[in-house]
């Protein structure tokens, strides 16, 4: 098999300007879809029969949930990579995901809180799937600070992949939390095997939703490696070349 | 446009909901973008003085 796609990706000058034209093929679409998603979200489909009006915050939850999960997920992999094939611009990478991902753990907590409220009379339960995202919130803490911590980027790349790879364990705790345990939140109805429980006029702008949040995703990582790629390669000559030009 | 606004009784939740998402994405485009743009600014900053500590 040939590697060299491998490599070249793992070049920072070639992943730096590739990021740097795939922005605006992620984020516009991104905001297409998300604006139609909420459209049909928020408008077009039926109220639902039991939680009314209210069941509407699942259009932005669930694809928050979603990304919290797919970020970290992403970030442990390319940390992942980045340990094993000594690739600095998988760190990169990794890096860039954690800020994403711990704000739409976030979004995810704050929207399911809000929800919790009107339909299960409070805003919080030590709950299985609760308990795990919010241990989630503090993983992504945990790295961020970590890195932070650690002055020399090498190092700090070392150590907050080792902390990335063992939280991933928690991603599947909350993913199946609600199936493993008795847990007061409702399973899942889109993200299973098999028809999903909802109906197609309730489903649709849910998973444009899906796919518009993980385009934005996308995008906002891509922004976040250039900048992660320009501040780990400031003494390489590219970069001079470049900002003088 | 009011019983759309009401969200059938909803309203404190679903409007706060989307506001929440919405400022945190919006947050993270401002956060993306200024990132990249510092992290330009500093790379244009040591190619004029030319100091590699």
């Amino acid at each position: 098999m040939d590697w060299t796609w491998f490599h070249r990706f793992g070049s920072p000058p070639h992943l730096y300007r590739l990021a740097g034209t795939l922005v605006p093929w992620f984020a516009w679409p991104a905001a297409i879809l998300i604006a139609a998603g909420l459209y049909g979200g928020l408008v077009l489909a039926p109220p639902d029969y039991q939680q009314g009006d209210g069941f509407r915050i699942i259009y932005v939850h669930a694809p928050s949930a979603w990304l919290s999960l797919m970020a970290y997920t992403m970030m442990a992999v390319t940390a992942a990579i980045g340990l094993i094939w000594r690739m600095k611009a998988a760190h990169a990478v990794a890096a860039s995901c954690a800020p994403v991902g711990a704000w739409f753990t976030v979004a995810a907590l704050g929207t399911g809180m809000l929800w919790g409220k009107p339909m299960w009379g409070t805003y919080w339960a030590w709950d299985p799937r609760l308990t795990a995202e919010l241990v989630l919130l503090f993983l992504y803490l945990g790295y961020i600070g970590l890195r932070s911590a650690i002055e020399d980027p090498q190092r700090a790349d070392r150590a907050s992949a080792v902390l990335a790879i063992v939280g991933v364990i928690n991603v599947p705790i909350v993913r199946y939390s609600v199936e493993w345990w008795n847990s007061i939140h409702q399973a899942p109805s889109v993200m299973k095997f098999g028809k999903p429980s909802i109906s197609w006029p309730m489903l649709t702008p849910l998973l444009i939703m899906f796919v518009g949040f993980t385009l934005l995703f996308a995008a906002l990582v891509l922004v976040r490696v250039r900048a992660e790629i320009l501040r780990r390669e400031r003494q390489a000559r590219w970069v001079t070349e470049m900002v003088t030009q | 446009m009011s019983r759309f606004l009401a969200m059938g009784g909803y309203a404190g939740s679903v409007w706060p909901s989307m506001a929440l998402t919405f400022g945190i994405i919006a947050w993270n485009i401002i956060a993306a973008r200024r990132s990249l743009r510092s992290a330009l600014a500093e790379a244009r900053r040591r190619a004029r003085i030319g100091d590699d500590p």
